[in-house]
């Protein structure tokens, strides 16, 4: 150890450190305080999974309420204990409970940590040629403030009070005052917590992917030769770096309001006819500060999905992707706008409507690189020969919900006729299609793709049929029929509607979205069932099992810690060269140089392989001082 | 095997040490924290019913304080590159001590605030806003300190040298950017009174 400091400790040092420790791998090391980003990646896909199914629980509770408000729950008692009332319905405090739960844990520990944190996690290093992360370390600990934050959170579901209760967006004075609803009691504190552990997490994860992708790309892996899903994770992981720490801004100003007396967000305020001290805060202020994370968030979520679904579009359907760069520089604009159209989720709070009309404006602008990605995508599969792997079935599912649920988007960008939609059932619809469905779509592309890659197996492919019908008209069932109820009018977040007689003639609307809610959950059972099988039963998976051009498939079938046993392959090409004219097969692996495929060369191309053999040059005692 | 890595490692465009690179982008993450206070201070402050006060002398001394702070970094970093190690310690150990001053400082400001009836808890935010976020850059510099510290720590385990720079370099630069944070809040609150 005496000699090691006086050397540079760079990379090779710590490669040749990891691969020194391999032989005496335990149990512990392996699978538990990992710093492998594989099994880092896995760790947040199992825990993303459990956090998924109880999600979908909790909206299957609610929704029992909504369709069914006669009901008889006395049969829930035995898990919801007292918040089942004595006539055997849900307690009013509880659904909306459930609601902010449901949001919270699928917004952010499903669609934000299932997501990001097993997909970048698993590709970035595989897809750009590196052996691990920039820091294994911080990578592992972003993992167990994930899991810290998890169990505070969970937990929260348990308590006396019950859990927060102000909806995923907690905005004050209702989150801010403990007297106001029993989950704006410990329940909050606890939310707020867990929410600044996640952050730190996100955070750990986020700059890791930055520096590993500016830093660590193998040999001749350019960014205009990078594949789109690693664009977009790194593209998200930017969003995430800008827009997270003003959430715990914000979360700070509420933590001193709710604990400390501080009146950042609160103002002249009468509970029960008397009046708080609280003077000259303004709760307009948390929902600014808020909505600048949770606009930038929604494409957090939805940008994986993405470039997930670019890259298999592509692979699926034997093409090169349409408009590459097309395809980067939408994500680009997308992530620059999804920092100025925060307000779109405020028109209603009397902002000024000259202010208004500049976000409006902003906020359709948004929808150009949204088109030209749905464009791309279409264009991709028009007349490709389409392998209909269930990944690719996923895939497709994605396209169709963010046209359908983007558009939407686009009457609620309209401050006129959102003054008419706000906070009602259509804007759930709107996200549920464009960010909920359309990025758990992505995320069950991503696991059919590259199951194979995580666990050496195949999952079973019909069973993967079976689950892409099933849920891909069940999530129609569901959402397309709230539009209607948003349309006439029914808000967001309410225990019950049948007192009203202008929508008692949708009962039967919502009993069937209820049904079809049931029926799309039990669904994922087929999944899960697939998913655990597979990992231990499933035929073994041959070495490229989707005849993919990324680097990824070119490590072992079970890839071990520093994923390639000998050199790392140097980069040629770009991703997508599927079906080039001459080429013997229909995909050219990225690490295949030109010099090895002249029939296929383009002119241009064959100027380049005399470059490639000046960069077989290896210098290799560079890193020696 | 090993060999084969080591060769290949050689040729990646490692454009600059990642852990560096990493405390960039936690700088960015924290630039970001304070611009979204100082956002929510104008915004409130438009609203009106805002308290106004003078600035306590002492934040100026603060300032004064930790830009010397920057001076004697940059003074270790000079000696470390110079391998001279008692130089090295010394300014090291001026700086972590001018860091603890800084936090004196900034706790006696606060306690001139309350003399002035300038309270965390008040009727009026202008008072709480600089509460929080004094409060929330002092929290990073007691971080630099223990960072400081470790660093130091080092230089006794003679692992701070010219050939091994990084750490010194990542507090140094870590350091700076608190020193210059702290005179953007400062200037900021001064001016937005
Ligand atoms: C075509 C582009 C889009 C436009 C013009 C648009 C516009 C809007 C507007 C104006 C609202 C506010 C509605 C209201 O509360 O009254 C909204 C809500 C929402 N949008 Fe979009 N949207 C677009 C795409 C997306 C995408 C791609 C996502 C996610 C990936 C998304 C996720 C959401 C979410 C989560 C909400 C609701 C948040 C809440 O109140 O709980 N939207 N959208
Ligand atoms: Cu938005």
């Amino acid at each position: 150890m005496a000699t090691a400091n006086i050397q540079t400790p760079d990379l090779a040092h710590d490669v040749h450190h990891d691969h020194d420790h391999e032989h005496h791998d335990n149990f512990i090391t392996k699978y538990i305080f990992s710093t492998d980003h594989k099994m880092i990646a896995k760790q947040f896909l199992i825990t993303g999974i459990f956090w998924a199914l109880l999600g979908g629980i909790l909206s299957v509770i609610f929704r029992l309420q909504l369709g069914f408000p006669d009901m008889q729950l006395e049969w829930l008692r035995p898990f919801l204990g007292k918040w089942i009332t004595e006539q055997g319905k849900i307690d009013p405090e509880f659904y909306l409970a459930l609601v902010t739960m449901h949001g919270t844990i699928m917004v952010f520990f499903v669609l934000t940590a299932g997501l990001s944190g097993t997909f970048s996690n698993f590709l970035i290093p595989l897809q750009i040629g590196a052996r691990d992360m920039a820091s294994g370390f911080m990578n592992m600990l972003s993992y167990w403030f994930f899991f810290l934050s998890s169990i505070i959170m969970l937990s929260s579901l348990f308590i006396e009070t019950g859990p927060a209760a102000g909806g995923w967006v907690v905005y004050p004075p209702l989150s801010a005052l403990p007297q106001a609803i029993s989950g704006s009691q410990l329940g909050m504190t606890m939310w707020l917590v867990a929410m600044v552990f996640f952050i730190v997490s996100t955070l750990l994860g986020g700059v890791n992917y930055i520096s590993t992708v500016i830093n660590m790309r193998t040999q001749g892996m350019s960014f205009s030769k990078l594949p789109l899903t690693i664009w977009a994770f790194f593209l998200t992981a930017i969003i995430g770096l800008l827009s997270f720490p003003v959430l715990i801004a914000a979360a700070l100003l509420l933590v001193f309001d709710r604990s400390f007396g501080t009146s950042f967000y609160l103002s002249e305020i009468y509970i029960g006819g008397e009046a708080l001290p609280n003077m000259g805060g303004s709760p307009i202020l948390y929902q600014h500060l808020f909505w600048f994370l949770g606009h930038p968030e929604v494409y957090i979520v939805l940008l994986p999905a993405l470039g997930i679904t670019s890259e298999i579009i592509a692979t699926n359907s034997r093409k090169p992707i349409f408009g590459y760069r097309a395809m980067i520089g939408s994500m680009l604009g997308i992530t620059i706008l999804s920092f100025i159209v925060w307000a779109h989720h405020m028109f209603v709070t009397g902002m000024n409507p000259f202010l208004g009309s500049i976000f409006m404006l902003l906020t359709l602008i948004i929808a150009v690189p949204s088109a030209v990605k749905v464009f791309n995508y279409l264009t991709t599969l028009w007349k490709g020969n389409l392998v209909f792997t269930p990944a690719m079935l996923f895939s497709i599912g994605l396209v169709s919900f963010f046209i359908s649920g983007g558009l939407t988007g686009i009457f609620l960008g309209n401050a006129a006729i959102d003054i008419q939609l706000h906070d009602t059932y259509f804007v759930v619809a709107h996200f549920h299609l464009v960010m909920g469905s359309a990025s758990f779509f992505g995320l069950m592309a991503g696991v059919y793709h590259w199951f194979p890659k995580m666990f050496g197996r195949m999952m079973d492919a019909k069973l993967g049929y079976i689950h892409f019908w099933l849920t891909f008209v069940g999530v129609y069932m569901v959402f397309f029929p709230m539009h209607y109820i948003g349309i006439a009018g029914f808000p967001r977040r309410y225990y019950s509607f049948t007192n009203f007689d202008a929508f008692n003639s949708f009962t039967d609307l919502n009993a069937f979205v209820s049904i079809a809610a049931i029926f799309t959950l039990g669904a994922q059972f087929i999944f899960l069932f697939n998913f655990f099988y597979s990992m231990f039963k499933g035929r073994v998976a041959p070495a490229n099992p989707w005849r993919s051009t990324t680097l990824e498939w070119t490590t072992p079938i079970n890839p071990g810690h520093g994923n390639w046993p000998g050199a790392i392959p140097t980069v040629y090409r770009w991703p997508y060269d599927y079906s080039k004219p001459g080429a013997a097969e229909d995909f050219i692996p990225q690490h295949i140089p030109y010099s090895q495929t002249k029939e296929s060369n383009l002119p241009h191309e064959n100027e380049l392989i005399k470059l490639e053999n000046e960069g077989d040059v290896v210098i290799v005692n560079e890193n020696k001082h | 095997m090993v060999n084969n890595i080591e060769m290949e490692e050689v040729k990646k465009p490692l454009s600059m040490n990642p852990k560096k690179f990493i405390l960039w982008l936690l700088i960015v993450s924290i630039m970001m924290f304070f611009v979204a206070l100082t956002s929510a201070y104008i915004v409130k402050q438009s609203d009106g019913n805002w308290l106004e006060y003078d600035m306590p002398m002492i934040f100026w001394y603060s300032t004064i304080i930790i830009l010397l702070s920057s001076a004697t970094m940059h003074w270790a970093y000079l000696a470390a590159k110079k391998d001279n190690l008692p130089q090295l310690k010394l300014a090291l150990s001026i700086t972590t001590v001018l860091g603890l001053s800084f936090l004196y400082s900034q706790w006696a400001g606060w306690g001139q605030l309350v003399d002035m009836g300038v309270y965390l808890v008040g009727n009026q935010t202008s008072g709480s806003f600089f509460y929080i976020i004094t409060g929330a850059h002092g929290l990073h510099i007691i971080s630099g300190v223990l960072f400081l510290i470790i660093v130091l720590i080092s230089t006794y385990q003679y692992k701070v040298h010219s050939k091994e720079m990084n750490q010194l370099e990542i507090c140094m630069t870590f350091w700076h950017f608190l020193g210059v944070l702290w005179v953007y809040l400062f200037l900021f609150l001064l001016l937005n009174q």
